[in-house]
Formats: structure tokens, sequence, C-alpha cells
């Protein structure tokens, strides 16, 4: 057709590779075959060794790709439905591995320790699955909003649906998201900071919007309410099944899931902050608000969620066409190398520190500095500034 | 004509016609018909088809 001769000659490189984001959900399938072939127990630890060791050498061996759709091509790769099926079945794969894992835990016999490591390794799986639900959730289109909810049933963590994109959407890289992490503050810190009022902060997103259509919180309508419940028969349905050994397996890889997101939400703004216009409101979120990273493998992984500026500049584009910016600031390695850092706090401020001085060219008074430590960080840095 | 409010569907963000969005170079009273297609939300970036109308309170 004459269309094909019209179209311009760019091709998404990543095109079939982003069949990885649903493969990547049968790790834990994958680490039990192995330990049936081999009778090692280190496979039932793939999940972490996954995570935190194959994908951040792999970055590190297969580098950064700054390749961007043109922007003619966009619309046209924003309609391939190939792509959405991709998201969903990664909804699928996510499904398959927990009552897997859950199976497994009850007519296994693993010993204690393999235990452990399975919980983990089917919490990476769910806690990588909030990206799915992430990727769905900020469309308009009536099925993949459910598909999200749904994707966040294993990790109970369904208040991320609202909380995301009328939450931190709105507040991103300000003192009030509970999701952007501060200056000088450790992952330890932010995680209970960023659980409880993240939870806070979408209760009270449905509680308004309900009040306006003069409906309770109470109500069916309550999106939180409807993604908990998705937990709720889930979680039901396997004790009912495999009996309540499930449960504590259940709820454990729930909240190392959901650690996983946070450790991700924390080295996405650390340190980071829009300013204040003269009327009080803060400017729109720009290229500067987010810490990006074009390493392939994580990008793969994630659906270009490292290209976070252009998905806060661009919140209903498609991950297949986001783009990389020149002028935003880069993470020096992929996510998953900078979450296994954020774990180590003296090292993450040795290594991060540095690059939001830089970027705030010195002036802390831009940066978003955690209360305690503002002054001293304020005093330490226009003193250097002076002195230099 | 009275001014009509048009809320954003991804975040909340209420454009009141009555207001404009001056921050973003549109006068109050601005009908919704006359903001720019390439106008995105101020809150979450969303783009001007994902709003709905809202009724007036």
């Amino acid at each position: 057709m004459s269309t094909a001769t019209l179209a311009p000659a760019w091709r998404d490189s990543k095109r079939y590779l982003w069949l990885f984001g649903a493969a990547i959900m049968l790790v834990p399938v994958l680490g039990g075959l192995l330990y049936e072939a081999t009778g090692w127990a280190v496979w039932w630890w793939l999940g972490p060794l996954f995570v935190y060791g194959v994908i951040p050498i792999a970055d590190w061996l297969v580098g950064t790709d700054t390749n961007n759709p043109p922007d003619e091509i966009v619309p046209t790769l924003e309609r391939d439905r190939y792509y959405r099926f991709a998201v969903y079945l990664a909804v699928l794969t996510e499904y398959v591995a927990v009552v897997w894992g859950a199976w497994t835990v009850a007519h296994g016999d693993l010993a204690w320790y393999n235990l452990v490591g399975l919980t983990i390794t089917i919490g990476m799986v769910t806690g990588v699955s909030i990206n799915t639900a992430h990727e769905l959730g900020h469309k308009t289109d009536k099925l993949e909003r459910w598909l999200a909810k749904l994707a966040l049933g294993p990790v109970a963590y369904g208040h991320f649906f609202v909380e995301h994109n009328r939450g931190h959407h709105v507040r991103v890289a300000t003192p009030e998201d509970p999701a952007s992490s501060r200056f000088g503050e450790s992952f330890y810190a932010f995680l209970p900071r960023t659980m409880i009022g993240s939870l806070k902060s979408a209760w009270e997103l449905e509680r308004k919007r309900l009040a306006r259509k003069n409906r309770s919180v109470w109500s069916i309508r309550n999106e939180n309410l409807q993604a908990w419940a998705i937990t709720i028969v889930f979680f039901g349905a396997l004790t009912a099944w495999l009996g309540w050994i499930v449960l504590p397996f259940l709820l454990i890889q729930a909240f190392y899931g959901a650690s996983l997101l946070e450790v991700v939400n924390y080295l996405e703004h650390y340190g980071l902050k829009r300013q204040k216009r003269a009327d009080g409101s803060y400017e729109r979120c720009r290229p500067e608000h987010s810490w990006n990273s074009n390493h392939v493998v994580t990008n793969v992984f994630l659906y270009h969620l490292q290209r976070h500026s252009d998905h806060h500049a661009n919140p209903t584009r498609s991950y297949q066409a986001l783009r990389h910016f020149e002028e935003a600031p880069q993470l020096p390695s992929g996510y998953a190398s900078m979450v296994v850092l954020a774990y180590l706090p003296p090292l993450w401020f040795k290594i991060m520190n540095p690059r939001v001085v830089a970027h705030y060219r010195g002036d802390m008074r831009l940066a978003n500095i955690k209360p305690s430590l503002r002054d001293a960080v304020l005093a330490r840095y226009s003193r250097s500034a002076a002195a230099g | 004509m009275p001014f009509k409010k048009w809320r954003c569907v991804i975040c909340d963000y209420v454009y009141d016609e009555e207001l404009g969005a001056p921050n973003d170079g549109i006068p109050p009273g601005t009908r919704w018909a006359d903001v720019p297609d390439t106008w995105t939300c101020p809150d979450c970036g969303a783009s001007k088809a994902d709003f709905e109308m809202v009724e007036i309170d």
C-alpha cells in the first residue's frame, strides 16, 4: 500500500524486546524448574539475583540508547495495539507466577530458607507489576484502568492507582509529595513516609471526589475499595484453596513488592524541586524535575519508566513513544543498579548528593531538602559557594 | 452564556472559563473551545482531550 512507502523509515528497535516485561514475571517459575534440574537452593533466590545482579550487570554491558521516535511517527506508534497487548500479557503472567508461588509454598516441601527466597522472588514479580499497573493506569480506556487495578491486586497496593495520577503527578518534586524523596533523606526514612503518606492521600482524594457526587467514602465507587477488594478476593481464594500457610507468604511478598516500588520512587525525584511562582502555585513539572536513565535493559523491563521526564510531561503517552531529553538530569546507571545504592544510604549520599548540588549549581535553596537538615545544608553549600 | 468548568479526568484539576489559566497565557474568560489544543493540564500534563466537562456547581 502507498502508506507503507510514505511512512518514515524509523523502526522501533525495542519492539519485540517489550515482551520481556511479561516474561520477567515468570522468573520464579524458571527458578523452580532450575531447582528441579539441579537441586541447588540458590534458584529460589532467582528474583533478587536477577533484579540486583543480572540486570545491573546487563545494563552496564549493554549500555544506553538515546534513540527517540520522530514526532511524525508518534501517533502511529501510539495506536499500534501490539504494544498494549504486550502489557496485558504481563498481568496474566503475574497471576500465573503468584498462583504458582502460593501452590509451591503449600505443596513444595521447601526448607524455610528456600521459602524465604521464593517469597522475596514472588515479591519482585508483584513489585515490578506495579510498573505494569502504572503503564495501564495512566490510560483513559476503561479496560486498561481495570487491568491496572487487577495488576495491583497481588501486591495489595490498589490505592497506587488513585494516588499516582491524582496525587503524585500533581505534587511531584514538591515538599508536599510523599512519593518525592528529599535531599539528605535515606531510603529507610522515605519508606514509611511515602507508604503512609500515599495511603492517606489516596483515601482523601477519593473521599473528596465522592463527596462532590454526594456519596459516602464507603461507596462501591471508591476506587481504593474496588482495588483492595481484588486483593481480598485473590488472597481469600488462595487461602481457601491452599490453607492458612499461604497467608503469611502473600502478606510478606506484598510488602516486599511495595517496597520495591517505593525504592524506585525514591530515586526518581531525589532532591529535585519545582519552584513556586509569585502567586504561590508551583511551576509546571519540567524535564529537570525527574532523574532519567537510558540504560536499555532496565528500560525494556520497566517499559521506559526511566524516561521519566517525558512521562511526567506527557503522562498519557504510551511507553513505546517516550523520549529521551538531553536537558534531563541523568542517573549514573539504570534504576536497577541505583536501587542497590539506595539500600546503602552512605553510598547513595556520596554518589547522588554531589549530583543534586551540581544540578542546582550549588544553590541548594532550589533543592527539595529534608526539613531537619535544611539549615545545615544551606549553611554548608552557601559557604562552599562563597569560598569557590 | 454562563461560564463553564472542565475537569481533568487524570488528576481532577478544574479549568474554569471565568478564571482561565493566566500562568499559561490563557486570559480569564477564555472559552474552552478557544483554549488551544496544545494546552495541557497545568497539574499533571494531560492533554486537552483528556478533560471532560463538569456541571456548574
